[in-house]
């Protein structure tokens, strides 16, 4: 790839870059060294050095198969439920050790919430599926602490006014991107400090990606952000931070900016601007 | 009864233990649930387990424990010239009449005075053991709330130590099944290794003939009868094979007719009947058969000559063929379905038509499954027990004629074995060695017929 | 069959065609055709035939046994056998007394001249059920004030006289081929003309246990026994099987050991009822020496053979439950096992208890094991608890059919009827359980 000039025709960097403040102030929320996952014998992730900032959405980006999801879900060790997955390498969260076997990993999942690709709201109600989180961590204490937590939680996910008449109805006869912010607002609800979200729209219409974008760019006050995307346009727009994934190795992360408009490694280049993947 | 209460009691125990341990929990966290590792509802069934595990444990164990000590001590006070030169199985004898006139029925020896002695020793020694139990039990019981209650702090994992124990108890649940297997052989083994050092292995397997019943006296010496199983076995065959006549043809018709001709609101209403031919208890077969089918038989053959015995081996082997035909067509059915289209569609294409399809290419393509298919049923009709009680015969007799009365493997099992029975005469025990042989023969045509049937199914998934 | 190269000999240009007439041998071949369809057809019709057969059979044999004909007797409560010491009336003389005796009179008094010859006068007083002294004691004693007076008591007729009001046994036969004599069907018209005779509904066969007698045997001791034993059997296999389905299916890792455990789930479900049986009687009446006939050993024994049943139905349950439900929960951090009790298995709890059902139904129509372990056993008294002398529905069958009475018959197809019909509810129950609940994701 002998072509250096980067052309980024359809993707506008929209995402508000941190500033030169926020840069310095920066806080790493989980710090990964050196992870590798193994499924069986395949080695799915290799040497994946990459830091999560505090109150940032990093975004994952490349080709399908490359260890996106695969990394994302190391964060919630949610990997653990895979018989044949090993995962060795250190991941830190606010830096104690994830990994650490006195860690119970029930507590981790509890700060390090997740969103699915497919929304997957529990055959309930509406409000069972939002008060389930808080009911099993204890965070509510009696009924109108959780109708609180409920209608507070709904409210961050911009999905109150649609479905506050109808909370007793269940969650699977919402429409699929009410279904998807249901669904974030079932992890909201539990008061996470990370929330990982796996290709959050794949399955939604523009609209309803458009009131997701908007969401995650809010909770990014909040909470600290990871997503998983196949869209250039949608880590532009949402994410400060990129990292590119290819084959198993993480090529290249950095300002989503940077990334975006003058990509070091070929690869990156050569995936942003739709050459593979 | 009494033990059901105190399990109930136990029960509630630990239900006011659950509670102690979750206001406990609560208690320690400072009333602040928030702070506890975790929900205190499992600081409660920590409490909870803890009272009821170990005390429902020694129970158990007392139960099985103590019947034995008591006997031992009761037969002990007996007079010395009581239990003197007897034989296990007049000790055993003794024992329950004893036992008989402790729980206050009837009894033989209901007038004499040591039994009535030992009675009523029985009876008091029953007594103290009870109560012993129940401060024993409930003694653990509260050892295990002060236990728990101790522990509980709120950095303790509650609900990591409860879900272990769940995790534990659902692994033995899970091997109840293996217990299952390893009970039916080690029971079946041990008693036909005992029925095989009075009969010889090779008499029982390959003797012409079976007549366990001709023992008079039980004290007689060589009294034993015959024990050659060669009759049973051929009396098998010959009802299964005239089963399998009946069942494979149409169960495998019917199959077809399903999978390929029929439309859904014929199979709609065909499936539920074949459903409800397999959900018929045996035992209403066997009725059937003696009843209806085999005065039908033997009236047939008298009017075209033939003398057709009231228990042929016709009778009962059509009835089991009956039985089956919904075993057959189901398990053929799902195998046929599981055909792809593309090998059909395959021939159509060159111009076959629908019966030719079948033949050429559904039936060849499903045959490993259609023998699995074959070999459960077999195997079905080997072991197959009610029909042939009621309606075969009970002489051994060694012949293929199917209008005559054979008996099977498991008529005779059953015969031996209801009524009375001594388990140190060959009688009893040849039934045991009879089960081993049936319980063998199906074991082996069923993991060959899953095997074949698992390896066709993985070559069309 | 496309046919695309054609012989270029022929006048036209074009290629020639092959004419689409049908010939003889393409005839033969959708005679076959049809032929195997009818096959096919007339197989599942003969399954269809069948079941009518059987069911038929069973109905016409059974419906008559709901009722049974009564005749009204005579009967003089008299002084000197109920009080024959004068003065206020004793309970326990009224116990002691000979009832038998005032129920003879009766037959006595309808017909003098049959009390001559000893045999036919035996034949006389079985006319009435044996137990009718007994009915007359408890009349008597609910009702002291009855003793002196005279009173039309209605009474059971025995078993081969109901028979042949039943219009069973012909009369036209002689007399030596049928089973009751010329007399008793002479006293049988006379009763008939004065219109004594009369039929009422079986209640007893609802409400009593065995009886040696057909007229006073029921199914109530039997239906107890059944429900007692299927008790034991759902609360062994039950939470076994649902838990080992769980297990099995949720937390059990992928090795050498499970496979063992699945292989021999499914080998169990096809060990012959029979050898449950022994085992039953080789390890719980023998080595740990549970009480003969009672069903707790029964329950246990069907329990350990409904057991595959209901592990392989919950597996099947629990596996149709999709994945992204439980990855929903363990991401808001649930423990796996609170994923287990909190959502995967309240959805699959139809489909578990459809398996369960069907199970329990094949538990209660069990004959074979059952009598191994002595459950076969000749029971009057309704079993009061689980470890009671008892049998079950289908045993009593069993018994039944082997009874040479010819109302035994009836008794036998009338208590299959009812086990039948408890079959068909309970499927009835599965099926709608599984519409009902039938789930697509
Ligand atoms: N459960 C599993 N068992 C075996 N291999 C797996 C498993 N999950 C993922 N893999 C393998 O690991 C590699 C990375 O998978 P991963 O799901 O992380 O990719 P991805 O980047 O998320 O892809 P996509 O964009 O398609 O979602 C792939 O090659 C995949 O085949
Ligand atoms: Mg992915």
């Amino acid at each position: 790839m002998t072509n250096t000039s980067v052309t980024t025709p359809d993707v506008d960097v929209a995402a508000k870059p941190p500033s030169v403040e926020q840069l310095a102030n920066r806080y790493t929320k989980i710090e990964s060294r050196d992870v590798n996952v193994y499924y069986g014998e395949k080695h799915a992730l290799k040497h994946v050095d990459l830091d999560v900032y505090q109150n940032e959405v990093t975004a994952l980006i490349g080709p399908s198969g490359c260890g996106k999801s695969t990394f994302l879900r190391c964060l919630n060790r949610m990997n653990d439920v895979i018989d044949i997955c090993r995962v060795t390498g250190r991941i830190a969260l606010d830096e104690h050790d994830i990994y650490d076997p006195s860690l119970d990993v029930v507590q981790l999942r509890a700060r390090v919430g997740m969103v699915f690709q497919k929304p997957n709201p529990f055959p309930k109600s509406i409000y069972d599926n939002i008060s389930y989180g808080p009911r099993i961590h204890g965070l509510a204490h009696g009924k109108a602490e959780l109708d609180e937590i409920v209608q507070k939680s709904l409210e961050r996910a911009g999905l109150w006014k649609e479905v506050s008449d109808r909370l007793d109805q269940p969650g699977t006869g919402l429409s699929g991107g009410q279904q998807q912010r249901l669904c974030i607002a079932r992890a909201i609800a539990v008061n996470p400090e990370v929330i990982l979200m796996d290709e959050p729209c794949s399955a939604l219409d523009p609209i309803a990606t458009a009131r997701i974008e908007e969401l995650i760019d809010e909770l990014r006050e909040n909470f600290t952000i990871v997503i998983v995307t196949h869209s250039m346009q949608q880590a532009a727009r949402v994410s400060q931070r990129t990292a590119f994934f290819h084959l198993g190795d993480l090529v290249e992360v950095g300002e989503t900016e940077a990334i975006f408009t003058n990509p070091e490694d070929s690869r990156t280049q050569g995936y942003i601007t739709g050459r593979f993947g | 009864m009494q033990t059901f209460i105190v399990v109930l009691a136990l029960i509630g125990f630990a239900a006011i233990g659950y509670t102690m341990g979750r206001a406990r929990a609560v208690m320690t966290a400072g009333g602040v649930p928030k702070d506890l590792h975790s929900l205190p509802s499992y600081y409660g069934s920590y409490t909870a387990l803890w009272i009821g595990l170990p005390s429902l444990i020694l129970l158990a164990v007392w139960m099985i424990v103590q019947p034995q000590i008591i006997d031992g001590l009761v037969m002990g006070g007996l007079p010395s010239d009581m239990t003197a030169g007897l034989s296990d199985s007049q000790f055993g004898l003794l024992l329950n009449d004893i036992r008989n006139v402790a729980t206050g029925n009837i009894s033989s020896r209901g007038d004499d005075p040591a039994v009535a002695a030992a009675a009523t020793q029985l009876s008091s020694l029953r007594h103290t053991g009870f109560i012993l139990m129940v401060v024993a039990v409930f003694g653990v019981g509260a050892g295990g709330l002060a236990f728990a209650r101790n522990r509980i702090s709120p950095t303790l994992r509650a609900r990591n130590t409860v879900e272990k124990v769940i995790n534990v108890i659902l692994i033995i649940s899970s091997l109840i099944a293996i217990l299952t297997t390893v009970g039916i052989v080690l029971s079946l083994l041990f008693e036909s290794f005992v029925f095989f050092t009075k009969v010889p292995f090779y008499e029982f397997l390959f003797g012409l003939n079976w007549s366990p019943q001709t023992a008079l006296r039980a004290d007689q010496v060589g009294s034993s009868g015959a024990f050659g199983a060669i009759p049973l076995f051929v009396g098998t065959l010959l009802i299964t094979f005239i089963a399998m006549v009946v069942a494979a043809p149409i169960g495998l018709m019917s199959a077809i007719y399903m999978a390929e001709y029929a439309d859904p609101r014929f199979r709609a209403f065909a499936k539920p009947m074949l459903e409800v031919l397999a959900g018929i208890p045996t035992v209403v077969y066997g009725f059937f058969a003696a009843l209806t089918v085999a005065p039908f038989f033997r009236g047939a053959g008298e009017s075209i000559g033939l003398d057709v015995s009231s228990e042929s081996a016709l009778a009962a082997g059509v009835v089991m063929g009956i039985m089956i035909i919904p075993f057959v067509s189901s398990l053929s059915d799902d195998v046929i379905n599981a055909v792809p289209q593309s090998l059909r569609d395959g021939s159509y294409g060159l111009g076959a038509t629908k019966s030719e399809t079948i033949r050429s290419v559904v039936v060849p393509a499903a045959l490993p499954g259609i023998v699995g298919a074959l070999l459960l049923a077999i195997s079905r009709a080997i072991g197959e027990t009610m029909i042939v009680v009621m309606a075969a015969g009970l002489a051994a007799n060694l012949t293929i004629n199917p209008l005559e009365a054979v008996t099977t493997v498991t008529v005779q099992i059953v015969t031996l074995l209801v009524g009375d029975q001594e388990f140190d005469s060959a009688k009893t025990l040849s039934a045991f060695a009879l089960g081993l042989v049936l319980f063998f023969i199906t074991l082996a045509l069923n993991v060959i017929a899953l095997g074949v049937v698992r390896k066709y199914r993985e070559k069309y998934d | 069959m496309t046919d695309t190269t054609s012989s270029p000999q022929g006048e036209s240009a074009g290629p020639a065609r092959r004419p689409l007439t049908i010939s003889p041998h393409l005839a033969k071949r959708y005679a076959r055709e049809r032929l195997f369809r009818t096959l096919g057809l007339a197989s599942v019709a003969t399954a269809g035939l069948i079941l009518l057969v059987l069911v038929g059979s069973i109905v016409s044999k059974g419906y008559s046994a709901f009722w049974l004909h009564h005749v009204d007797l005579t009967i003089e409560f008299s002084v000197d056998e109920l009080n024959p010491d004068g003065g206020p009336i004793e309970m326990e003389t009224l116990q002691k007394a000979n009832y038998l005796g005032l129920v003879r009179d009766a037959l006595k008094r309808e017909f003098p001249d049959a009390a001559s010859d000893r045999r036919e006068r035996r034949k006389l007083y079985g006319l009435v059920s044996p137990n009718a002294d007994i009915m007359l004691r408890n009349m008597v004693l609910n009702d002291p004030s009855l003793v002196g007076t005279t009173q039309t008591v209605s009474f059971k007729m025995s078993d081969d006289m109901d028979t042949f009001a039943k219009g069973f046994i012909d009369r036209d036969l002689p007399e030596s081929d049928r089973r009751v004599t010329d007399a008793e069907i002479k006293w049988h018209d006379h009763f008939e003309a004065e219109g004594r005779v009369h039929v009422a509904f079986n209640i007893d066969f609802f409400t009593k246990g065995d009886s040696r007698e057909p007229e006073e045997a029921g199914i109530y001791g039997a239906l107890i026994g059944s429900i007692l034993t299927l008790t034991v059997t759902l609360l062994v296999s039950f939470p076994v099987g649902v838990m080992a389905a769980v297990y099995l299916e949720e937390f059990a890792p992928k090795n050498r050991f499970t496979d063992l455990i699945e292989v021999n789930i499914n080998n169990l479900a096809a060990v012959p009822s029979i050898v449950f049986g022994l085992l039953g009687l080789a390890v719980f009446l023998n080595f740990f020496g549970l009480p003969r006939s009672a069903p707790l050993a029964g329950g246990l024994v069907l329990a350990l053979m409904t057991l595959p049943t209901i592990i392989i139905a919950s597996r099947s349950a629990l596996k149709a439950v999709p994945p992204s439900i439980r990855e929903a929960a363990l991401g808001l951090g649930a423990s796996p096992l609170q994923v287990v009790t909190h959502h995967v298995l309240p959805l699959a709890m139809p489909g578990i208890l459809t398996g369960t059902i069907i199970g329990m139904a094949q538990a209660l129509g069990e004959t074979a094991p059952l009598l191994m372990i002595g459950m076969v056993a000749f029971i009057v008294d309704v079993p009061q608890g689980f470890t009671d002398p008892a049998t079950v529905l289908p045993v009593q069958v069993y018994i039944w059919a082997d009874s040479p009475e010819r109302a035994f018959v009836e008794k036998t197809s009338a208590a299959i009827m009812v086990l039948l019909g408890f079959l068909v509810l309970m499927n009835a129950i599965a099926v709608l359980l599984r519409k009902r609940f039938e789930r697509r994701w």
